[in-house]
């Protein structure tokens, strides 16, 4: 197990500097920055010198990597242009943008389970059938359609719900843009949840359970969801790095001051400074986020065994 | 252990707003389903795989709906003057955001153009964009995919690393970084990028697949023939490959129709005088509360036809799953 | 005084007509509302560091007008520029000033407003190395070369032109004769700075310090910043409610729907989206008045196919198949004005707006457009791609309108697309690469007041803001004639005939006149916009 995790460890420095090094050039393909900031008049020559002198853009593009990983690693993540610090920026957004996620695979792990659960057990029933179809259409919408609508129809002509969050963004605010972001995600765990216990359920070890005349109730939790539940977790857990760094568009509607409303104001100031930092941590995210899900296997699946 | 549970093998994506996952996902239980063309149904004439979800199909009703739709939708949008008589670029401002009239059953969008008319025009962008980003995905996932699979060793190792960087970022995140810079109004820069960012998907289903294949007996033998690496490939491996890639892709394709709305609504997508329902969604949100007509029924025809796609892809992965028949 | 029925409103027109002794000392509000009130008000995060000098967009600017108080302020009503911390500026040659500053002011954390405050203020925003974007508004003070060469390294730290000759008094030496100048000085660059900017920069830059009738309380970055009214502002402008708390928006139809919903006061520029149904939303808590600003389409000048003879017959033609009043009544509601000048009404004929100078180039006539575009040889590759950045307001609606209207025109529906460029960035380094290809957005909002500020940034010589580097001898003359011009009538009168030469080359198609837009919830009262359409914050009553 230790020496599985040095492993897994190890190969996380090589996908980590690809994936930093991929989004640093992509943002320098972006091109000149500073051309932005003088409002609707050119900068005059000497000040956009300077600037470009002092963010390193007049380096070569692999120089400006190497510094800024190196500042990187003592903790320094530089300045937006608006002399603001990243890490700061990173200190307001990202304890937002985790509550955001936290609502959402709530809702994937309670709403998307259950279904997956009720219907697993009750295939080709009507309830399957009409659960699976609404699944469907959900997946269908776009998440910025549903997201809209509901604003509409919640926020402004219902009243039930603010059609904003506030800059604090309390669990209470997020419950609707939780929803909306989890939507796509929670409709695939119900079907993926549903397609594991219907597979599992007709299974020797369930059937054998069934045959030893233990309680329905004890076969269906203790063998058929644990069992069941392996893929499930696989997919929320790699789903975690995705509604962070997705929630660009769920943060855009709700007016939600997180992670993506950060990188979206980013890329349209060219910021390479907080593209890079956001995009930086997302990816160790991701990257601890599948490492944990690895593990997992191991505590739910007892075949598995990594050496 | 089985293949799925290596750490390369792990499902683990950070995109196309999940869709592909649940799809690498499903698809991998395909991966290890054994048998192979060599297979002898009841009635002694031999029998594959394919004729037997084929004649799943013809029975299953979801699949003649869905197939029933698409065809409707490639119809119209090879040929859109067959039910819209109009020209979608004609507009009248005079005319804006008007309601439902005679002649002109959706009514009118914020520029006073016909609403059916550019919905109908819209079809045939949303059904490029899918087919043509999902061939990309397919072909060169398959490629790369099945290659790595087979050769295996350094060449394996190296791709693994790189689907992982891909996999680590964000595809919205990426498309308005990379596609911000894009000034052609064509469709083949949004394409571009689908496939930069969807091929490590199919990479991986297709890498699975060939692992699995590669240990059948039918190829040992093969080998031990003196069969060279690409007759074994392509005659004995890609048809047992191919079924997890193409469940894959008709679900991708729906999510790929959807992913380039979301990026018009994110203002990098396709640019006018491109008919999309993307751009036309994506310009008619901020008027919802005014006149929702403009908004619901791009949003719907795009709602109806991504539906349709991953309804097909449920039906063809039913079809082509024994262990769930 | 006005009049009675206007009670309420009384109150907040004395605080800008400066001469009225109601208010005061600290009893203030004494027009009803609750002074200790805190309205919320919509914003954007600024995108330069919030020094004046630094400045140079509106939300920026709203939060400078709040914290800081400048020699002159223009008036939010008339756009005057009226004496506020200046005592008197004294000249006699229209090129050397001496500048009185009054005494009794102060910053908010105690200190003195002095003359030395003004002088350090300007040469930090002169100096090379401390970046500021709007450096080039001290351009015309002696020594400018030297603190901010155009290459090489700077030689000097300090304006040579500047000195402090007493406790409140400076004088400043330009190096050309610029009569209008103590009229430019209303503009945040010249506000005054604290010893404590200077001190502790990192500090001052985490919760700014001035001495505006409001002090920042609380900012956290790109999301909200919360100014509380500061009792001890010695001004006679003092907030009429609590504070504001501005919070951010990245999309200001957001920012509408809070508002209908209550979650939100003041949205201070209503979405066109939304404009169809604001009567009905907010009946007459909705407010749409001129503002400097003016839209027009500029043209590449160094592309060879927009700059022979003829096309300035294309440019008249394309003009003339832009209907903009049915752009501006039905996209916008009546937000914008058709444009029939270059410059803004909120100039005044006074100061050098004309009504209709465009004449019939700027109306409607899709069959005398057809006709001019064929004589000046077509358009250029046969279609016209008009560029704009995609990313903020709303562009996208009325490029497409403009290319509509052209293309039912001239009666070929590829006559001209859209060219949406994903930033605002990628926008401005096209421009300044000379990328464009064709006509693309030029919005102006002016920095003060004058028809100089019109003109000259944007038509003259390879001036900062003539992006379609257009350049005509003719009316380069009429401007350096107008500048050194002591009589400012004359010299209204020389820029107009400079304005002209612009019309006969249509150096730009004038689109239309931006107006100012706000709408607010009915906790408010005395909700107004300067011509810079920022809200006059410190006058609006809440409760």
């Amino acid at each position: 197990m230790g020496r599985y995790v040095v492993r897994r460890l190890l190969q996380m420095i090589p996908v980590f500097i690809g994936a930093t090094l991929l989004i640093f050039l992509m943002v320098n393909v972006m091109g000149d920055p500073i051309a932005g900031l003088c409002g609707e008049r050119q900068c005059d020559p000497a000040t956009a010198a300077q600037l470009k002198k002092e963010f390193g853009l007049d380096k070569p593009v692999w120089q400006q990597y190497l510094t800024y990983m190196g500042n990187v690693f003592t903790g320094d993540f530089g300045t937006a242009f608006n002399g603001q610090k990243v890490t700061e920026l990173m200190s307001t957004a990202f304890p937002v943008t985790i509550r955001l996620t936290i609502v959402a695979i709530l809702f994937e792990i309670v709403i998307g389970i259950t279904l997956g659960v009720v219907t697993g057990l009750r295939r080709g029933r009507p309830v399957d059938t009409s659960v699976l179809l609404f699944t469907l259409v959900v997946i269908s919408v776009p998440t910025f359609v549903t997201g809209l609508l509901l604003q509409l129809l919640l926020g402004v002509e219902w009243g039930w719900i603010k059609p904003s969050v506030s800059t604090d963004a309390t669990f209470g605010e997020l419950i609707v843009p939780g929803l909306v972001l989890a939507s796509v995600s929670l409709a695939y765990v119900t079907r993926l949840t549903r397609t594991s216990i219907a597979e599992n359920r007709r299974s020797d070890y369930v059937r054998t359970a069934i045959a030893k005349g233990l309680p329905r109730q004890r076969v269906i939790v203790r063998h058929l969801l644990r069992n069941s539940l392996i893929s499930v977790v696989t997919f929320i857990g790699t789903d975690i790095g995705a509604l962070m760094g997705g929630a660009i568009v769920t943060e855009r509607i709700f007016n939600i001051h997180g992670v993506g409303y950060q990188l979206y104001q980013g890329i349209l100031r060219q910021n390479t400074q907080t593209v890079v930092g956001f995009v930086t941590v997302l990816v160790l995210v991701f990257l601890v986020a599948n490492l944990l899900v690895d593990l997992l296997y191991a505590v739910l699946d007892p075949r598995i065994r990594y050496a | 252990m089985p293949e799925q549970y290596d750490s390369e093998g792990a499902v683990s994506s950070a995109g196309m707003g999940g869709a592909m996952d649940l799809a690498v996902t499903e698809a991998q239980t395909l991966e290890r389903t054994p048998g192979g063309p060599e297979g002898t149904g009841p009635a002694g004439k031999p029998r594959s795989l394919w004729s037997d979800a084929w004649r799943d199909l013809r029975r299953n009703p979801v699949f003649i709906v869905s197939a029933l739709v698409i065809l409707f939708l490639v119809v119209i949008s090879l040929w859109p003057s067959l039910i819209a008589s109009g020209n979608p670029l004609k507009c009248d401002l005079a005319k804006a955001q008007e309601g439902s009239q005679p002649g002109h059953p959706f009514g009118y969008d914020g520029q006073g153009c016909d609403v059916y008319t550019r919905t109908v025009y819209g079809t045939r962008i949303s059904i490029s964009v899918g087919v043509l980003a999902t061939l990309g995905v397919a072909l060169l996932g398959s490629a790369l995919g099945g290659l790595a699979g087979y050769f295996g060793g350094g060449w394996d190792s190296l791709m693994s690393r790189i689907t992982d960087i891909f996999f680590a970022i964000p595809v919205v995140l990426g498309g308005l970084v990379l596609l911000s810079v894009v000034t052609s109004n064509t469709i083949w820069p949004v394409i571009g990028f689908i496939v930069l960012l969807g091929w490590t998907q199919v990479y991986r289903i297709a890498r699975g697949s060939v692992i699995t294949a590669k240990q059948n007996d039918y190829v040992h033998a093969a080998r031990a023939l003196g069969a060279s690496d690409s007759r074994i490939l392509l005659r004995h491996i890609t048809p047992n490959a191919v079924a997890p890639v193409i469940v894959v892709s008709t679900i991708a394709l729906g999510t790929y129709i959807a992913l380039e709305a979301t990026l018009s609504y994110l203002g990098v997508g396709l640019k006018p005088p491109t008919v999309s329902w993307g751009i036309d969604i994506s310009a008619a949100s901020p008027y919802i509360r005014n006149a929702p007509h403009m908004l619901l029924w791009p949003a719907g025809a795009l709602a109806v036809t991504v539906l349709a796609f991953i309804m097909l892809g449920d039906a063809v992965r039913d079809a082509l799953d024994p262990k769930l028949r | 005084m006005r009049g009675a029925t206007h009670a309420k409103w009384a109150a907040g027109a004395a605080a800008v007509a400066l001469a009225v002794t109601a208010c005061g000392g600290g009893s203030s509000g004494s027009g009803g509302g609750d002074s200790s009130a805190v309205l919320s008000s919509s914003w954007g995060d600024p995108q330069n560091p919030l020094e004046p000098a630094n400045t140079n967009e509106v939300q920026g600017g709203k939060v400078l007008d709040m914290i800081f108080r400048g020699l002159k302020r223009y008036d939010p009503k008339t756009g005057a520029a009226k004496d506020m911390l200046a005592e008197k500026i004294d000249t006699t040659d229209s090129q050397n000033f001496t500048v009185t500053v009054k005494s009794g002011w102060k910053f908010s954390n105690g200190e003195a407003v002095t003359a030395k405050s003004f002088v350090d203020a300007w040469n930090y925003g002169a100096s090379l190395k401390n970046n500021q974007k709007n450096a080039y508004f001290f351009g015309y003070i002696e020594g400018y070369d030297k603190v901010h060469p155009e290459t090489g390294k700077q030689t000097a730290d300090t304006l040579s032109g500047l000195k402090v000759t007493g406790g409140q008094t400076f004088t400043v030496k330009l190096t050309q004769k610029f009569s209008t100048f103590p009229d430019t000085l209303g503009y945040a660059a010249f506000d005054p700075l604290p010893a404590a900017f200077f001190s502790d920069h990192a500090a001052w830059i985490k919760k700014p310090v001035g001495n505006g009738p409001y002090t920042v309380q609380s900012y956290t970055k790109g999301s909200k910043m919360s100014l509380r009214k500061w009792d001890g502002y010695p001004g006679t402008d003092k907030a009429q409610n609590g504070g504001v708390d501005l919070k951010v928006y990245t999309d200001n139809n957001t920012a509408y729907t809070d508002l209908m919903a209550g979650n939100l006061d003041l949205v201070d520029d209503v979405p066109a989206a939304q404009l169809k149904n604001v009567k009905n939303d907010l009946g007459d808590r909705y407010l749409n008045t001129p503002a400097g600003i003016i839209q027009t389409l500029a043209f590449p000048f160094y592309d060879p196919a927009w700059n022979k003879s003829g096309s300035e017959k294309v440019r008249k033609g394309l003009s003339m198949a832009i209907n903009r009043k049915q752009i501006t009544d039905t996209i916008f509601q009546k937000t914008r004005t058709p444009a029939t000048d270059w410059t803004s009404p909120v100039l005044g004929t006074k100061g050098g707006f004309q009504d209709g100078l465009c004449g019939s180039s700027c109306e409607y006539n899709p069959s005398e457009a057809k006709k001019l575009v064929q004589e000046g040889g077509g358009l250029p590759g046969g279609q016209v791609k008009i560029s704009y950045n995609a990313d903020t307001g709303s562009h996208k609606e009325w490029v497409d309108a403009v290319c509509n209207s052209i293309n039912n025109a001239l009666g070929n529906d590829k006559a001209c697309v859209g060219n949406p460029v994903g930033t605002f960035a990628d926008f401005r380094s096209q421009i300044t690469q000379k990328k464009m290809s064709g006509p693309f957005r030029a919005g102006w909002q002016m920095d003060y007041p004058l028809i100089q500020n019109f003109l000259q940034p944007l038509y003259y010589t390879n001036a900062s803001s003539n992006d379609g580097h257009w350049s005509d001898k003719d009316f380069d003359k009429f401007v350096d004639q107008a500048n050194a011009e002591t009589d400012t009538a004359k010299a209204i009168s020389l820029f107009q005939s400079a304005e002209k030469v612009v019309r006969d080359n249509m150096a730009a198609i004038p689109l239309w006149y931006q107006n100012g837009s706000a709408g607010w919830s009915d906790r408010l009262s005395n909700v107004a916009l300067n011509p810079f359409s920022v809200p006059v914050y410190n006058e609006i009553k809440v409760g």
